[in-house]
């Protein structure tokens, strides 16, 4: 909220999947057990397809952004939204984690999003999951494996690390997605 | 590649920073929004707050604290000191910590770190570990140091970990406010008995000793307070100076650069 506020958007918090009904852009924010996107029911489901539909932007935050894949293997039995293409996995290699800190964001296609950040600017993660690198990933970032930290299709984006904790190239990310949509 | 992160420590009592040695001896180091504010500025990469407070009055007032300080940040915070309830965390949670360091609670009950993980997910939960050298072995002492437990620190910090912290605050009292470097022996230790990062604390002098920690010690992380306060150390010559030494750092001198094109609407 603090770092959306900064990019001069106005967010309020919604309770109900009816109030998505007047929103020009919604952020799904989240950390945590990917099981916590159970509580988004079909009615919240079907709210935030609709706002797609309708062309509004939507961008998810670290479990946000993966909630947009299909699933993920911390709560299996758990449907995402399915948006992007392939599975939340958990992240391999010789590696500490959760993946906790600061890491360099790799432009891996050029999108409006990375406006006037520097490449392998860094970004601050806390996750032990993340999605596969595929067609829609602008950025990727490495730790055991290199895995999408900011994607985009169309009028959804999605990125793994906290922008809003992530000093001034996070709040110029945030500042890129709500300018690229006139919010 | 995942950089090693500098945190800086703001000891917090009635609304103002102190500083101590072996955790004694308190003086003033400001106001904890403003100091927060420059070290952000500097580009550290996190700030967190232990709060010393001994009154129930004092203890109220960490809330108003937390907000002057988070109002001001856009990089993590972390809170810590006299959090002894679910309760007590999400006070903290709202007043906008990003997380919390249990010390005291979490060793007279340990079930609390599972209890906040799972309501806010283990990145937010961080267990600080005080240990003494004694005998050969590193003890872990609860309330500021003062109590004995007779646990060991690197069993504690496993079965911490195996309750749901996200991350090991490991503070040597030997070292707390000494300027003689951290401890690095017990860190690697540590650092290596557990998955989850852990950050060094108590020592800190001079570069060298970060250099040290880093290397020697396995920290992925180290914090200090006295060598920021009273500003013996630039963070931004700091991060040079371990950079150029092969420690990966978040670069101070990413700035955001003007688009040569405005976002297109």
């Amino acid at each position: 909220m603090k770092g959306l506020r900064a990019t001069g958007a106005e967010p309020r918090v919604v309770r109900a999947p009816a109030e998505l009904t007047a929103a020009t852009g919604v952020v799904v924010p989240g950390v945590g057990h990917f099981d916590a996107t159970r509580s988004l029911g079909a009615e919240w489901r079907a709210a935030v397809r609709d706002a797609m539909g309708r062309g509004v932007p939507l961008l998810g935050i670290c479990l946000g952004m993966q909630w947009l894949y299909a699933g993920s293997d911390e709560a299996p039995d758990v449907d995402g939204l399915g948006i992007f293409d392939g599975r939340v996995r958990r992240l391999t290699g010789a590696v500490k984690l959760p993946h906790v800190g600061w890491n360099s964001l790799d432009a891996v296609s050029a999108s409006s999003l990375l406006d006037g950040v520097d490449a392998g600017a860094e970004a601050y993660f806390t996750h032990s999951y993340a999605a596969p690198v595929g067609a829609d990933t602008v950025a990727s970032t490495e730790h055991g494996d290199v895995f999408a930290s900011v994607v985009e299709r169309g009028v959804v984006a999605g990125m793994q690390f906290h922008p809003e904790k992530s000093g001034q190239v996070g709040l110029r990310l945030l500042k890129n997605w709500v300018a690229s949509h006139a919010l | 590649m995942l950089c090693k992160r500098l945190i800086a420590c703001l000891d917090t009592r009635d609304g103002r920073a102190v500083k101590g040695t072996n955790f004694l001896a308190l003086r003033d180091a400001g106001d904890p929004a403003e100091l927060a504010a420059r070290y952000d500025a500097e580009g550290i990469d996190e700030v967190v707050i232990l709060d010393v407070s001994a009154t129930v009055e004092s203890r109220r007032a960490l809330a108003a604290t937390i907000e002057a300080v988070a109002a001001r940040l856009f990089i993590p915070l972390t809170v810590g000191g006299g959090i002894r309830t679910i309760g007590d965390a999400a006070a903290m949670f709202d007043a906008g910590a990003d997380k919390v360091a249990l010390n005291s609670a979490a060793l007279a009950s340990p079930a609390l770190i599972a209890e906040i993980a799972a309501r806010y997910g283990s990145q937010a939960v961080v267990v600080a570990i005080d240990a003494k050298n004694g005998d050969g072995s590193q003890f872990v002492y609860a309330r500021s140091a003062t109590t004995p437990t007779g646990r060991d620190a690197v069993e504690w910090a496993r079965e911490a970990c195996a309750r749901g912290a996200g991350e090991i605050l490991l503070t040597s009292i030997d070292r707390d406010g000494t300027r003689t470097g951290f401890d690095t022996s017990l860190t690697a230790r540590v650092s290596a008995a557990v998955p989850i990062p852990v950050i060094a604390s108590g020592g800190a002098g001079s570069r060298e000793h970060f250099l040290d920690v880093f290397t020697a010690g396995r920290a992925d992380a180290a914090l200090a307070a006295s060598i920021f306060h009273f500003s013996e150390e630039s963070i931004a010559g700091l991060k040079s100076y371990l950079a150029a030494r092969g420690i990966p750092m978040r670069s101070p001198d990413h700035q955001i650069t003007r688009s040569p094109n405005p976002p297109s609407c």
